[in-house]
């Protein structure tokens, strides 16, 4: 009996060696797909911009820049074409859009998380996910009666009615994913800052707040991202050259017939600079405040 | 603490009846204070929310508009180009998703670099993306097609010139968007299975797919679906990828409802039509989000 395990153990064990190495050769392959499949349209972006003249790179079958330049950049940045002028104003609008819809969605979203899953409110049956009701109308199905309501409230052609959009489809899901990461953070810390004579708004600040960070900068770079990837409502409701975003600039390219890709391109790319910058910067965050429901038991 | 240990040591406590209310000072001064904490979002809620619903059924409130939409070939045409858009994009990211979830577990260093590589597209912007999806695609010699022919001496197939490869642009366009962002969803799920699970499951022999459909699906499939509910409802109101992607073309042959809409109301002037277009989704719409809430209610609240 032992003779024959014995002798069966060299054969198994390569067995097992050659199905790791068959496994790892495997993931290694699935690895470079998704690397090429992630970079592609990147690089694309790219391969355009660092065209110095316009017309050299695209639609000539070349899939590599021949003389890469950073000229339309330089282009872009100091607003040198007309689509383009005010580069830096058009992006500070982008960018205050961006930042008054993360901050707002923080704050609004942390206040109804906190009234709905630690107070007594929480004891309202569909209350916790009564702000779901948001989606039963997509954002892009709403934006007509949404310009007409900006009238009435005398909001034509104002940031204000972007970030209004923004916050309004950014926090149902920070309020869900709020609610969720919550549960990691035990009543008994409440309860004992109650019976130390602590008000709810010193509960709020003091626990709720410092507790919940990682799941708030989640939910902030959500906002974030919404907000700078949003276009329709910008596209909309802000009708003054004063106030276009830089999203609307790059779009506007294409009702041109003779363009400049390669500066469209290269805004673009600026473009995607920030998010890019501020989502890698919170990374550590992502994972922990994005978990729906976690695990069934 | 890093916060994936702080999920699962949240997932293996008990989990209590529900939330007790503040025991100490039964008044109702606390009370007030909830009000006061949920005022802001009610605030927005009702101005932003409840407002232009309501006026949105008061613009296509007129029955002889839906009519109008039943009779235009080009509606029709374009609720089976949405039916087909959600359905395909929803279900090919979200089950790729979870896939590649799996894949980013493993402990190797160069599959965590990969990660930071795997989830630029979500972090870049929609509409620089998909402009250059655009781009890419476009004519006889866009990248796609350049590369093709420079690397295979393929000559590929002029992308925007038919219907079915418009739409299948698209559907690939907002997969490469989002499925990043709902991997890294399913990867915080993976996380916070206990590691015993993952090790008695390998002790009864169970790896590779047999572990993916007897001990992750299983452990997943409740969050799998909440997902899904919430990827449709965002889904079907997409815009910004079929604008800018196939552009509603060749020849509005690939129109999505959000898209259409905005044609009918700002390139035909008929704005209770682009209303009633979007509204129309209505029927599909109420019961996924009275699904997801329902879910959320019952089964989403146990960690």
């Amino acid at each position: 009996m032992s003779t024959l395990a014995a002798s069966n153990l060299p054969v198994r064990r390569r067995r097992y060696r050659m199905r790791r190495a068959l496994g790892e050769a495997a993931a290694a392959m699935l690895g470079l797909v998704l690397l090429i499949w992630s970079l592609l349209p990147v690089y694309n972006m790219l391969l355009i911009a660092l065209d110095p003249e316009e017309g050299e790179t695209e639609f000539a079958g070349l899939i590599w820049p021949p003389e890469p330049s950073l000229e339309s950049f330089r282009v872009v940045l100091v607003g040198g074409y007309w689509f383009i002028e005010q580069f830096w104003h058009k992006f500070g609008n982008s960018l205050y859009i961006g930042l008054l819809t993360m901050l707002l969605t923080m704050a609004i979203g942390s206040l109804a998380s906190f009234a709905l899953g630690r107070t007594r409110l929480s004891k309202v049956r569909f209350l916790a996910s009564a702000p779901l009701l948001t989606y039963v109308i997509p954002a892009s199905f709403l934006v007509i009666p949404f310009y007409r309501v900006m009238h009435v409230y005398g909001l034509t052609d104002s940031p204000w009615a972007v970030v209004a959009a923004d916050v309004t489809f950014a926090t149902p899901y920070a309020i869900l994913i709020l609610l969720q990461y919550a549960k990691l953070v035990p009543l008994e810390l409440d309860e004992a800052a109650r019976v130390d004579g602590a008000s709810p708004a010193q509960v709020y600040l003091r626990i709720y707040l410092p507790l919940m960070m990682p799941a708030l900068a989640a939910v902030g770079t959500f906002a974030l991202l919404l907000a700078w990837s949003e276009y329709l409502y910008q596209y909309l409701l802000l009708s003054s050259e004063r106030n276009m975003t830089v999203a609307v600039a790059i779009a506007q390219f294409f009702d041109a017939d003779e363009a400049p890709w390669n500066y469209m391109m290269a805004t673009a790319i600026v473009y995607s600079l920030p998010p890019i910058a501020i989502f890698f910067a919170l990374r550590r965050y992502m994972t922990a405040g994005l978990t729906l429901g976690g695990v069934e038991r | 603490m890093s916060t994936p240990q702080a999920l699962a040591a949240g997932s293996i406590s008990v989990s209590r009846p529900g939330p007790p209310p503040w025991r100490f000072r039964p008044s109702s001064s606390e009370l007030v204070w909830a009000i006061a904490f949920v005022a802001p979002y009610a605030a927005v809620f009702l101005a932003f929310v409840v407002y232009p619903v309501a006026y949105g059924l008061a613009l296509a409130s007129d029955p002889s508009l839906y009519a109008d939409l039943i009779s235009d070939p080009l509606y029709v045409r374009t609720v089976i180009n949405t039916v087909l858009f959600v359905g395909l994009s929803v279900n090919l990211k979200m089950f790729l998703a979870l896939l590649v979830s799996g894949f980013f577990m493993r402990r190797r260093w160069w599959v965590r670099a990969l990660l930071v590589v795997y989830i630029l597209p979500w972090a870049l912007p929609s509409v620089p993306a998909f402009v250059s999806f655009h781009w890419m695609l476009i004519g006889e010699y866009g990248f796609l097609d350049s590369l093709l022919s420079a690397l295979f001496g393929i000559d590929g197939p002029i992308w925007f010139n038919d219907r079915w490869l418009a739409l299948g642009s698209n559907v690939v366009a907002y997969v490469w968007k989002w499925m990043p962002f709902w991997t890294i969803v399913f990867l915080a799920g993976r996380m916070a299975i206990p590691r015993e699970i993952y090790e008695a499951a390998e002790i009864d022999g169970a790896s590779g797919p047999r572990r993916f459909l007897h001990v992750v699906y299983p452990l997943l499939a409740n969050m799998y679906l909440v997902c899904t509910l919430l990827a449709t409802l965002w889904t079907i109101g997409e815009f910004t990828t079929v604008f800018l992607v196939s552009g509603g073309g060749p020849a509005l042959s690939t129109e999505v409802l959000a898209t259409l809409g905005i044609h009918y109301a700002f390139d035909t002037a008929r704005p209770s039509l682009g209303v009633a277009a979007m509204l129309s989704a209505l029927p599909v719409l109420i019961p996924i989000t009275i699904m997801l809430m329902r879910r959320l209610e019952t089964r989403g609240v146990q960690l």
